[in-house]
This record gives structure tokens, C-alpha cells and sequence, in this order.
């Protein structure tokens, strides 16, 4: 962990060619040197931080208060920093009859203080919870009297979880997880506290500014996505090629236990969205088989998205897993027990995260957690579906590899595809995906939503949205075309853009068979298109001509009677 | 008074805390003389100087330091009964 007088230096450096955040905190205790903390940290992740520290102790003076300090700044983020010991004071005052009623009372303050932050600006808020103090008056017993601080501060607590639940742009910066971690004495220094009203010691400043950069960091959208693991030594004890599968340490076996835990949270990791992926030199045969058959392996192979065991360098695999899964460097873990390996990679790939594993294995995992390396700041649905494609797209391209070419390997895709007009269940996704989509985008014209369903409804257009899936899986809506009939007989593309995840697949081709199917159907005698060239769509600057269409003028055309079915693999499901 | 040792272990800690090569304080030296001696550096160099001579100074005494000498009375102090 970075020192305190370190991040004081990082915060004096020149970061003005880093991404630029305005972070204003507002600290019920002292918080200059917090601020100065989060700034030196703010450098370590990539960014640049404009402070803006509003008051001391003035909370609810800069919440409340239209032209305050807080109020007239543009902050992307808001961090609140209350503090125990007021809360304390303010506890102590009350009647036991309010001191029952305290956290509810209190909660329902945070929540007007959020509710008028949030309806003031899109700034996201930090919220640190309150460090948990027995004040002893009551002792274990507290845990049972509803009027002791004990138990109010652990209702606040748990009540501001559920607070921030219904609100996307709250955030806890959850002090309690650090406080058992850390403990009290190490995170107050009392004197401190005493004489400059400074709640949080020196040496506990930088884990704690750490843990409000994980939050601004995710955020901001920097997340690991992929946990790579060697397997010898960290995934399971000895070394599989020597031991055999019978010697390999896990479950009860010598340390066995070390290694257990470290996959099954491995496999939570992997219920949550991250990707697994394994780096080992190996023959994938012997690396393979405790996956399949040893009983207490908990990592399966369809836990796995990409499984590299050869004997190449563990860069050069590392490279090809990136290359399979297409995700950046910098979301990337790679867990390896050899600091050799570690150096290499670390050296040699820059960006991805190589934790330094402490020697003894039994350290691992409490180590790993320590780390927080896997912040995240949503957790959807979406998100577990997301992994999902990332898992399909993984096995798609391993399974690539075992064909000589191109037609061979489409073609045992079995790919599907379902063509309709626009209805009311793809609407949404339609005018998302004209909203959204870039690169292969003709026209790059964008709709809402009731633009679409008036599209849609309108007898002077003919709407195509395109679902395709294959042997594994389902890619959903991924190309979207709209077709315009105008005077003699020509049908004009007024929309064709597709989601770049299915590119290479021949789309292309099966879409220009199905418009020039609509085509036929009413008559038309010529299909116009046009390229709009925009920043990000250069990968369809040929698209027509690639296609056959003759040019004329700014257009393309392509003869409706003379078309001849293009060649594609994808088999049409229903239209 | 102190003694010299101390006094140049604890030059040294204001140098690097203050992150100022320049500085060469002596037992008279006070905060007044010191452009970067503030109330929150202050912090820092108590939390530095407790660690480097691994001792702990009370509340009572950071605030009562009038000058260089005096904190280094008090860590010779502390230093003498570890």
C-alpha cells in the first residue's frame, strides 16, 4: 500500500493529461487530508481529480443551502463523510423513547439529504457508512436493547443499504468492511481525533481513499471482466504432470482446503459475470483431466471460457485469450504462484493486473480478497448475460480453430435466423440499436422509439429486424433494415446497420437476400442504396459495391430481376 | 537538550515529510520559521517521528510543543525508558 506522504506527492504532480473528475467531499469530521488522500490516489487509477472540499461539518448547510459551496460546483461526485462521533452526541441527547426511533429518524435525514442532492444534479454520490462503536454502556447486551447506540448505528447501517438499493447513482463506501479488516485502533488515531478532530489515521488514509477510488473507478467503467488462472500450485496443490491426478492436493488432501476455497470463490466470481479463463503449461490432456474427473475439483470445465494449457510462453497465451474474448488488458487478473511467470507477464502486457501471491498457498485467497480487485458498480440481468456472450464467443472462436477454413466452420455453426417487421416487443431494441451502432451503420440515421413504431405502421415502409443464433447460443436482435418504397418502382435502404459482434458471419449476404426477397414480392424493379460516411463507419464505406450494387451518381442500384441469391450459411428460422 | 543524534535523525524526517532539502532546523526552530510547518504537516511529522523512533506522544503533547527542542526532550524521553 501506497504511503500517505507518497499519495501527497502523487497529488502535487501535473495530472492534466488524465481523464478530468470534480469530486467534492463533504466531511463532518476534518477532512483535508482525506481530500488529499483520494487526489494522490485518484492519479494511480488514471485520473484527475479537482477537488472541491465544502466547509467542515457544515453537511447539511451545503446540501440545503441553494448557493452553497456544493451547490454552485459542477461535481461528478459527491462524497459524504459522516461521522460516528457526532452521531454519537446527537444520540446521547435523546430520550430513550427516541433513541429507539433514532435510526429512523436518521435514515430518513440521509434520504432527504440524497433525494435533494439528486434532484439538484446528475452528480454520483459516495456514501460512506458509519464506523460500528460499542460505546460499552450496555456492553454484549447492546446487541439485545433497542435503545443502546450499538444497536441503532447497526440499523443505520443496514437501513442505508437498502436506501441506496432504489437509487442508481448511490454508492456506499462501505467503512465497515474496512473496519473489520483493520480494526478501530489502527483506523483512529485518538490524539488526533482530540486535538484536530480528525477521525481517520494516517496510515489508514490510503486504504480508505483506495476503496473510494474502486468505487470511482468502476463507475467510470473500469472493470475487470476476466480472472486468468495457472493451474499447478493455484488452482490445486503439486504439480499435475508429476503427481498425477490421484497426488494433486484439493479437498482433504494436504493443504488441500487452500486450494478448495480459492476455486469455489473462483466459481462465484464466475456466477457473478467474470470470465474464467486458464493459462498453464501443460499438456491440455493431463490439465484437463482433474476438470473432468477428479471428485473434488469445484471448477468444472463449462466453468471455463477459454482453457489454455500448452507449452508456449504464458504471455503469448495470454495474448490469445485477449484476442479470443476482445476485452481490454486492463480488465484482466492473471493469478500465478511462480513470481517468475508473474514478472513476465506483468513486464510484458501492460494494463493487466498480477497480484503478487504471498509464498504460502494458505494466504491466497484471504490475500486476494484483500484486494478488492473485482468492484463493480451494477449487477444485472443484463450483466450476467453479457458473460454469457462473452462465454459463447469464447467457444466460437476455440471451436474455429479446428477448421481449415472459413465455409467449413460457418457452416457447422448451424446458424439461425428469424426475420420480422418491427413490433412492439423489438421496437425498443430497434431504435436502441439505430441509436447505438456506429461502425456498421450505412446511414447512420437515428430513431426514437415513436419514430420506429411510426415507421412501422406506415405502409410507405417495409421494416426487417434480424435475430440470429447458433450452436451456441443466442445473439438476439443484431441487424436492422429499413426499406422505403418510392416513385418507379424502386425500393430505397433507408436504414441497414448491424451490431459488430456478428461480423464474418456472412449476414451480410443472408440480409441482401431477404430485401431483395421483399423486393420481389411488391414489384419493385430496383434496390437503391446509399453510404453516408460518418467518423466510426469506414468498414462499410465498400459494403455496396462489395455486393454487386453498380454505382449511379451518390447511390448504388442493384437490378431486382437479374438478382441471384447470394451464398450464405444461415438458414432462415421463420418470416 | 537533546542530543545531537536525535536532533539530525528528526532534521532528516523534516526534510522528507516537508519534501524540502533545504531544511535544517536546530532546538529553537518553531513552526514560525518553517514555510511548509502547518498544522496538517504537523500530523504528518508527528505520525513520522513516532515511527521512526518507534514511540507514541500523547495528545497533550503534540499540542504543548513550542519548539524543535522541546519534541526532541520528549523523544529522548520516551526513547530512555523503552
Amino acid at each position: 500500500m501506497l504511503s500517505f506522504n507518497q499519495l501527497k506527492r502523487n497529488s502535487k504532480k501535473d495530472a492534466s493529461h488524465l481523464k478530468k473528475l470534480k469530486v467534492s467531499i463533504l466531511a463532518e469530521n476534518s477532512g483535508q487530508l482525506l481530500t488529499l488522500a483520494i487526489k494522490g490516489y485518484g492519479v494511480e487509477f488514471g485520473f484527475d481529480l479537482e477537488m472541491n472540499e465544502c466547509g467542515y461539518n457544515e453537511l447539511n448547510l451545503q446540501v440545503f443551502e441553494p448557493k452553497s459551496q456544493l451547490n454552485e460546483y459542477d461535481s461528478d461526485y459527491i462524497v459524504i463523510v459522516p461521522s460516528v462521533q457526532k452521531l454519537m452526541k446527537e444520540f446521547y441527547s435523546k430520550t430513550t423513547a427516541e433513541k429507539e426511533a433514532f435510526a429512523t429518524n436518521h435514515i430518513n435525514h440521509i434520504s432527504h439529504i440524497i433525494q435533494t442532492l439528486t434532484e439538484k444534479s446528475s452528480a454520483k454520490i459516495i456514501l460512506f457508512n458509519y464506523l460500528e462503536i460499542n460505546d460499552s454502556v450496555f456492553g454484549n447486551y447492546a446487541t439485545k436493547v433497542e435503545s443502546s447506540f450499538l444497536f441503532q448505528i447497526r440499523k443505520i447501517n443496514f437501513e442505508i443499504m437498502k436506501l441506496v438499493q432504489r437509487n442508481q447513482n448511490v454508492f456506499i463506501n462501505d467503512l465497515i468492511s474496512l473496519q473489520s479488516h483493520f480494526g478501530l485502533p489502527f483506523i483512529i488515531d485518538n490524539k488526533f481525533y482530540i486535538n484536530s478532530d480528525m477521525t481517520f489515521s494516517l496510515d489508514f488514509l490510503p486504504y480508505l481513499a483506495k476503496n473510494v477510488m474502486d468505487v470511482i473507478s468502476s463507475v467510470n467503467g473500469k472493470m475487470k471482466k476476466c480472472l486468468i488462472l495457472d493451474l499447478d500450485n493455484t488452482v490445486w496443490g503439486g504439480i499435475i504432470g508429476d503427481d498425477g491426478m490421484e497426488g494433486i492436493q484439493i479437498g482433504d488432501l494436504g493443504i488441500g482446503k487452500a486450494f478448495t476455497e480459492l476455486q469455489l470463490w473462483a466459481k462465484q466470481l464466475k456466477e457473478r459475470g467474470i470470465i474464467l479463463a486458464i493459462c498453464s503449461k501443460n499438456s491440455e490432456d493431463i490439465a484437463k483431466e482433474p476438470f473432468k474427473n477428479h471428485e473434488d475439483m469445484i471448477l468444472r470445465l463449462e466453468d471455463i471460457s477459454v482453457f489454455m494449457a500448452n507449452w508456449e510462453t504464458k504471455v503469448d497465451n495470454i495474448r490469445n485469450i485477449q484476442s479470443i474474448l476482445n476485452i481490454g488488458f486492463d480488465s484482466m487478473v492473471f493469478i500465478d504462484d511462480n513470481p517468475f511467470e508473474r514478472n513476465l507477464v506483468s513486464q510484458n502486457i501492460e494494463g493487466i493486473t498480477v497480484p503478487d501471491l504471498p509464498e504460502d498457498p494458505s494466504d491466497y485467497l484471504p490475500y486476494l480478497r484483500t484486494l478488492n480487485l473485482f468492484e463493480t458498480s451494477s449487477f444485472t440481468q443484463e450483466d450476467m448475460d453479457r458473460t454469457n456472450l462473452y462465454q459463447e464467443e469464447a467457444k466460437r472462436l476455440v471451436y474455429k480453430k479446428s477448421f481449415n477454413n472459413e465455409g467449413e466452420y460457418l457452416s457447422q455453426l448451424n446458424m439461425m435466423c428469424d426475420v420480422e417487421g418491427f413490433n412492439k416487443f423489438n421496437i425498443p431494441r430497434v431504435s436502441q440499436l439505430t441509436q447505438r451502432s456506429n461502425q456498421f451503420n450505412l446511414r447512420t440515421t437515428r430513431y426514437t422509439d415513436s419514430e420506429i413504431e411510426h415507421i412501422a405502421n406506415s405502409s410507405e415502409y417495409i421494416t426487417l429486424a434480424f435475430r440470429l443464433k447458433d450452436n451456441f447460443g443466442e445473439h438476439g436482435l443484431i441487424s436492422v433494415v429499413i426499406l422505403k418504397k418510392e416513385p418507379s418502382n424502386v425500393l430505397f435502404i433507408d436504414t441497414w446497420l448491424m451490431s459488430c459482434r456478428v461480423l464474418k458471419r456472412g449476414m451480410e449476404n443472408f440480409t441482401l437476400n431477404s430485401i431483395m426477397n421483399c423486393a420481389k414480392e411488391i414489384k419493385a424493379e430496383k434496390v437503391v442504396g446509399e453510404y453516408i460516411g460518418s467518423a466510426k463507419n469506414g468498414i462499410v464505406k465498400n459494403h455496396y459495391h462489395d455486393l454487386g450494387f453498380v454505382k449511379n451518381g451518390d447511390k448504388f442500384e442493384l437490378d431486382v430481376e437479374n438478382f441471384e441469391e447470394k451464398k450464405t450459411y444461415i438458414n432462415k428460422s421463420k418470416y | 537538550m537533546s542530543t545531537s543524534e536525535t536532533i539530525k535523525q528528526v532534521n532528516s524526517i523534516f526534510v522528507n515529510v516537508l519534501d524540502n532539502p533545504d531544511i535544517i532546523i536546530n532546538d529553537k526552530t518553531t513552526s514560525a520559521d518553517i514555510e511548509e510547518w502547518d498544522s496538517l504537516n504537523h500530523i504528518q511529522l508527528v505520525v513520522a517521528i513516532e515511527k521512526h523512533f518507534n514511540i507514541r506522544f500523547t495528545a497533550a503533547e503534540i499540542v504543548n510543543f513550542s519548539n524543535v527542542g522541546e519534541m526532541c526532550e520528549a523523544i529522548d524521553l520516551k526513547i530512555a525508558k523503552v
